[in-house]
C-alpha cells in the first residue's frame, strides 16, 4: 500500500502539471517576455517528468544520491539558464514552489482518508522538494556570477586603451583605481605600443582616478621608469588640486617626472618637445 | 579635552582587494553627508585608502568602523581599523618616512599622519594593529 502514493502520482502527472502550469501562468511574476507559454510548458514537463520518474518511498528521504542526478541536472541548467536571461530569484522560486504545491495537492486528494499517512508523505515530500529549492538557488547564483565573471573582464580589457594622438605621441586616459593588476596591463599595453607606433612620448592621463596614494604613486612611478627605459618620455596629466595638496602632504615626490594639469597642456608640452607648432591658418590673400 | 560625540556609524569588513572601492566610497558618502570640502575629502579618502592597502597586505584583512562625529563645534569622520595580523614591532621605527618592511614607498603611515588630524596607533605583535584617525571637517 505504502508505494501506491508514487505510483498514483505518476498516473495522475497530467493532472499534477495542469495545476503547476495553472499556478505559474496565474502567477503575477510570470515573464512572457522572456519565455513563451510553450517553452515553459516544456521546461515543465521534462522537469516533473524526470522528478515522478525517479522518486519512490525509499529514495524520496536521501534527496540527493545519485538516483537524482537526472533531476538536479535538468534543474540545475534551468536556473542557469533563467539567470542569463534575467529572471529574477523570485521568478525562479516561483517555477519549483509551485511545483511543490501541485504536488502536495494531489498527495492530499489521494489520502484524504488516511491523515495519518498524509502527514507523513507530505514531511517527506517538502523535505524534497526543498532541496530542490536549495539547488535552484545554488545554480542560480552561480550563473549570475558568471555573468558578473565575464563583465570584470571586459571592464579590465576596455578600461586601459592606448590613444595615438599625434604621430609619435600615445595618449593613456586612466580611469577608476590603478591596483597592481590594472598597472601591469596598462604598463604592457603601453610599452607595446611604444614600439609598434615608434612613439617617443607618451601622456599618462589621470583625470580619471578618485585618490592617488602611495600604492598608486608606486606604480605610477614604475610605468614612467619602464617608459624611460624603452627610450620614450612620460607625461603624467591631470593632476587635480586636491590631489595635488594630497601627494605633497603624503611625502610622495613626483619631482622627477614632468606633470601637467591637463591633458590639452600635456599635448602642448609634447608638441614643444617635438617642436611641432599649432597655428592657426593664414588667410590666403589678405585682404587690404 | 571635550568628548567626541558619535553622530552615525557604519562598520565594514575588508578582506579582499576588491573591497577597498566600496569602502572608500563608503568614507566619501560619510565625508559628504557632514559637507567636507573636496581637499579635505580627498586627504581623508587617500588616508583611508593608505591604512586599508596595509592591513590587506601586512594582515591579510580586518574590520573598519566609519564614524561621523562631533566635538564642541567641530564635525568630522572617525575611521578604526582593527586587525588581528601579526602587529608591528616597532611603532616608532614604522612611522619614519622611508622605512618599510615589504616593498613599497615607505610614506604609507608617516604620510597617512601628516594627512589627518588625529593620528593613534596600537599595536601588539602576534595579536593584531588597531589605527584610529580623525579628520574634521574644517581641519
Amino acid at each position: 500500500m505504502k508505494q501506491d502514493y508514487f505510483k498514483g502520482l505518476q498516473k495522475r502527472k497530467k493532472q499534477i502539471l495542469e495545476n503547476w502550469m495553472k499556478s505559474q501562468l496565474s502567477d503575477e511574476s510570470l515573464r512572457e517576455d522572456l519565455m513563451t507559454n510553450e517553452n515553459l510548458r516544456e521546461q515543465s514537463e521534462e522537469l516533473l517528468n524526470a522528478i515522478l520518474g525517479t522518486i519512490t518511498e525509499k529514495n524520496i528521504s536521501e534527496g540527493m544520491t545519485a538516483e537524482f542526478e537526472q533531476v538536479h541536472e535538468i534543474l540545475a541548467g534551468i536556473s542557469i539558464s533563467r539567470a542569463r536571461q534575467g529572471y529574477s530569484p523570485r521568478e525562479t522560486g516561483v517555477f519549483v514552489f509551485s511545483l511543490k504545491d501541485a504536488l502536495l495537492n494531489s498527495l492530499k486528494e489521494d489520502l484524504s482518508n488516511d491523515p495519518k499517512a498524509l502527514a507523513d508523505v507530505v514531511l517527506k515530500m517538502n523535505k524534497f522538494m526543498d532541496s530542490m529549492g536549495i539547488i535552484t538557488f545554488e545554480t542560480f547564483i552561480k550563473g549570475r556570477e558568471e555573468v558578473i565573471l565575464r563583465q570584470t573582464d571586459e571592464i579590465t580589457e576596455i578600461s586601459t586603451p592606448v590613444i595615438r594622438v599625434w604621430d609619435g605621441i600615445l595618449a593613456l586616459p586612466i580611469i577608476g583605481t590603478l591596483d597592481s593588476s590594472r598597472t601591469q596591463v596598462v604598463m604592457e599595453n603601453l610599452l607595446q605600443q611604444i614600439v609598434e607606433t615608434g612613439s617617443t612620448i607618451a601622456i599618462l592621463d589621470i583625470s580619471g582616478v578618485p585618490a592617488v596614494d602611495s600604492l598608486v604613486a608606486q606604480h605610477l612611478i614604475k610605468t614612467v621608469a619602464a617608459t624611460r627605459l624603452m627610450g620614450a618620455e612620460c607625461i603624467i596629466s591631470g593632476i587635480r588640486p586636491e590631489i595635488a595638496q594630497t601627494v605633497v602632504h603624503l611625502g610622495i615626490d613626483l619631482s622627477n617626472i614632468v606633470t601637467k594639469a591637463s591633458l590639452a597642456h600635456a599635448l602642448k608640452y609634447a608638441f614643444a618637445m617635438l617642436k611641432l607648432e599649432v597655428r592657426k591658418p593664414m588667410k590666403d590673400k589678405p585682404s587690404l | 579635552m571635550m568628548t567626541k560625540m558619535v553622530l552615525n556609524k557604519d562598520s565594514m569588513r575588508i578582506e579582499r582587494e576588491q573591497d577597498v572601492v566600496p569602502f572608500r566610497n563608503r568614507v566619501r558618502e560619510f565625508a559628504v553627508k557632514i559637507g567636507m570640502g573636496i581637499v579635505n575629502q580627498t586627504k581623508l579618502i587617500t588616508a583611508a585608502s593608505e591604512l586599508v592597502r596595509n592591513m590587506l597586505k601586512y594582515a591579510g584583512g580586518g574590520a573598519v568602523l566609519i564614524e561621523a562625529i562631533s566635538q564642541g563645534r567641530e564635525t568630522g569622520i572617525r575611521l578604526t581599523f582593527e586587525d588581528k595580523g601579526p602587529g608591528i614591532g616597532d611603532i616608532a621605527l614604522a612611522m619614519k618616512d622611508g622605512y618599510s618592511s615589504g616593498k613599497s614607498l615607505g610614506i604609507g603611515l608617516p604620510g597617512t599622519k601628516r594627512l589627518v588630524n588625529e593620528f593613534d596607533i596600537k599595536s601588539k605583535t602576534g595579536e593584531g594593529t588597531t589605527v584610529s584617525i580623525v579628520k574634521w571637517k574644517n581641519g
